[in-house]
C-alpha cells in the first residue's frame, strides 16, 4: 500500500499513479455474481447485439470500481474517501478473447478544500475513447 | 411512454435489514479485482481503526439496487427495463460500510425529466445502521433510452 498522503504534501495538479485494467468476460461473470446485477446485456452476446450494442458490455458499476482503485490505492486509508461520483458516458465493450478490454485511469489533484478535504479529478478511457464523464472523489487526508 | 411525473418526491418503505458479511465483502472485492488489504484482511482493517474489513466504496450501490428494484418495477412508474442503462452514481459516505453492519436502506425517486429523447429517473438512497446512523447515500440516475414523450 502506498505510503499516506498528507494535505500539505499535495498541490493542485498532483497526479496519482494510473493504472490500466483488463476486464474480461470471466470478470463479468464475476461481477454479476458478487453484485446481484445479471442484466443479460453483461453476459450474453446475443442479446447484447439484438438491442443494438457492439458487444457484451461492462456493469458500468464495475467500470466505477476499478477507477476507484486508482484513490484508494493513494489513500493510506480507503475508507477516507468521503463522496465519489461519475457519468457513464459509454459503454465499455468486452469482446471474447484472452485480453479483453483495457480501461485506463489517471487522476490528479483538482482542488484543495476546507478541513482537510481535497477533490480529484479522474478520467477513465477504453480503445482511446472516455468511458466516464465528470469523474471526481473528495477524499480526506490527515 | 413517458414516466410518471407524479412519482417524483415518493419514497419506499426501509428495506429489511441487511446484514453485511465478511466474506460477501471479499467476495465483492474479488469481483472488481481489488487486492486492498482493507477489504480483506481483518487485521489491517483494524490497525486503521475498523472493527472489520472495510467494504469498497461502489459496494453500497448492491444495497441501493435492491431498495430501488421496487420502484423500478412499479408498472405505474412505467418503466421499460429492456431499455435502461446506468447513466450516473454517485456516493456520499459519512463511513465506509463495515463487514457486520446491519444496515437499512430508504429509496427516494429524486426527479424525473426528458432529455434528448431519453427519460431519465433519480433515485436517492440513503443507508443507515439500524440505530439510525448514516453511513453512506448514493444518487444512480437512470436512463431509459429514446421513451420520452415525441422521440
Amino acid at each position: 500500500m502506498a505510503a499516506v498522503v498528507n494535505y500539505a504534501d499535495v498541490e493542485v495538479g498532483t497526479e496519482l499513479p494510473s493504472q490500466s485494467f483488463s476486464i474480461q468476460r470471466i470478470n463479468l461473470v464475476m461481477y454479476a455474481g458478487a453484485s446481484g446485477d445479471f442484466n443479460v446485456i453483461h453476459w450474453n452476446e446475443r442479446i447484447a447485439t439484438a438491442v443494438g450494442l457492439p458487444n457484451v458490455i461492462a456493469h458500468g458499476m464495475l467500470t466505477m470500481a476499478e477507477a476507484a482503485r486508482v484513490v484508494t490505492d493513494w489513500l493510506g486509508d480507503p475508507g477516507a474517501l468521503v463522496d465519489y461520483g461519475v457519468r457513464m458516458t459509454r459503454p465499455v465493450v468486452v469482446p471474447d478473447d484472452d485480453q479483453g478490454a483495457i480501461v485506463e485511469v489517471s487522476a490528479l489533484v483538482a482542488e484543495k478544500l476546507d478541513n482537510s478535504l481535497v477533490r480529484i479529478d479522474l478520467t477513465a478511457s477504453s480503445g482511446g475513447q472516455t468511458v466516464l464523464g465528470r469523474a471526481q472523489a473528495v477524499v480526506r487526508l490527515p | 411512454m413517458a414516466l410518471n411525473p407524479e412519482f417524483v418526491g415518493r419514497t419506499y418503505p426501509p428495506s429489511p435489514p441487511y446484514v453485511v458479511g465478511r466474506e460477501k465483502v471479499r467476495e465483492f472485492a474479488n469481483a472488481i479485482g481489488d487486492r486492498n488489504p482493507a477489504f480483506h484482511d481483518v487485521a489491517a482493517a483494524q490497525a486503521l481503526g475498523y472493527s472489520d474489513v472495510i467494504a469498497p466504496p461502489t459496494f453500497p450501490f448492491v444495497l441501493a439496487s435492491q431498495a430501488m428494484a421496487t420502484a423500478m418495477f412499479d408498472p405505474d412508474l412505467g418503466l421499460d427495463y429492456s431499455r435502461v442503462v446506468h447513466g450516473e452514481q454517485r456516493f456520499t459516505y459519512t463511513r465506509p460500510v463495515v463487514a457486520g453492519d446491519t444496515l437499512v436502506t430508504v429509496a427516494t425517486i429524486d426527479g424525473i425529466r426528458s432529455a434528448a429523447g431519453n427519460d431519465l429517473i433519480t433515485v436517492r438512497a440513503d443507508i443507515s445502521t439500524v440505530d439510525g446512523d448514516h453511513v453512506v447515500t448514493t444518487y444512480s440516475t437512470i436512463v431509459s433510452r429514446g421513451t420520452a414523450e415525441g422521440s
